[in-house]
């Protein structure tokens, strides 16, 4: 009986590492499967008039974009609209696609919090939020010139985020 | 310094006050055409049925799309019987959405690489318990 502590203690080593993964914040994140893969094929409907709408044609000209998947009902996007504003101010030029949204909510929202898109598409079914891999509002999908998905920011885009994401361009523009 | 830290706890409080308005802006839309309505052929509906209840919604992840309210499990929904109508294989749209998720969105347990542990773990131990059981067993008499 000089064994009886070892399933104690497998057990005790069992209760340790419970313990510890039930004390790790909550990851909800699911990444796109997506990245480095070509922009599956859409063309979405302008979201608003005098704004024209999305095809994955417009990523195809040698020119890096970002790819912002947000709602005017979505409240972390308006956290992220003076970000996205800066990411513009830098240089850098951003899609919209607007999820399960309504032509004067999105005008609405765009005069209030400004707009940085040249172009916003309208995704009533989520398909091409689907197609991309995407899981939530808002996200921010890098795409090179080629049309490729080379980048995937998951929530809205902090202060602190914007620096990488400019990177992420350089880097797809190369 | 004191008054600033109130006028902020108040903004905050304010933007918490926006959030259901928000929320429920989201389920003002209507829902996609096929989120809610059924296929017209049973043997279609049956077969997308089944389909969405190994589905993970992505929104609420404990609940399969079949089981959710939620306006992008309903897209998703809406995904599923429009391909199946279509003439799609169930097999091929789930791959689809693996390709697109990885397995987080199948909810019917998948044994991959990082998953295998989960079956293989029981099993292993319960051979060793039979093992232990049968050398005492066999010892006693």
């Amino acid at each position: 009986m000089r064994w009886w502590w070892i399933p104690l203690l497998l057990f005790a080593l069992f209760l340790g590492v419970a313990a510890y993964q039930l004390n790790q914040p909550k990851d909800d994140f699911v990444p796109s499967a997506m990245i480095g893969e070509p922009l599956p094929a859409f063309d979405l409907p302008p979201a608003l008039d005098g704004v024209p709408g999305v095809s994955s044609a417009d990523f195809r000209d040698g020119k890096p974009r970002l790819l912002n998947i947000w709602a005017s009902w979505c409240v972390p996007c308006i956290a992220e609209a003076p970000q996205l504003e800066r990411l513009r101010e830098e240089g850098a030029e951003i899609v919209g696609v607007a999820i399960r949204d309504r032509p004067e909510d999105v005008a609405a929202f765009l005069d209030r919090y400004g707009n940085p898109y040249t172009r916003i598409g309208a995704d009533d079914l989520s398909q091409v939020q689907l197609a991309i891999g995407s899981s939530g509002v808002p996200e921010t999908f890098v795409i090179d010139g080629e049309g490729r998905i080379t980048h995937q920011h998951i929530g809205d885009i902090r202060a602190e985020h914007v620096p990488r994401l400019l990177e992420e361009l350089r880097k797809a523009g190369r | 310094m004191r008054g600033g830290g109130i006028l902020a706890a108040l903004a905050a409080l304010a933007a918490l006050a926006l959030v259901p308005v928000l929320a429920a802006a989201q389920q003002d839309m209507p829902p996609a055409p096929y989120a809610y309505r059924q296929l017209d052929d049973p043997a279609q509906e049956a077969e997308a049925q089944a389909l969405m209840e190994t589905l993970r919604c992505l929104k609420c992840q404990s609940q399969s799309i079949a089981d959710s309210d939620a306006p992008m499990a309903g897209d998703m929904r809406h995904q599923v019987r429009t391909r199946i109508a279509a003439g799609e294989e169930p097999e091929e749209i789930r791959a689809w959405l693996v390709r697109r998720y990885g397995d987080y969105v199948s909810y019917a347990p998948v044994i991959g690489e990082t998953t295998w542990p989960l079956f293989a773990v029981p099993l292993a131990l319960l051979l060793v318990a039979g093992a232990i059981l049968w050398r005492r067993l066999r010892g006693a008499r």
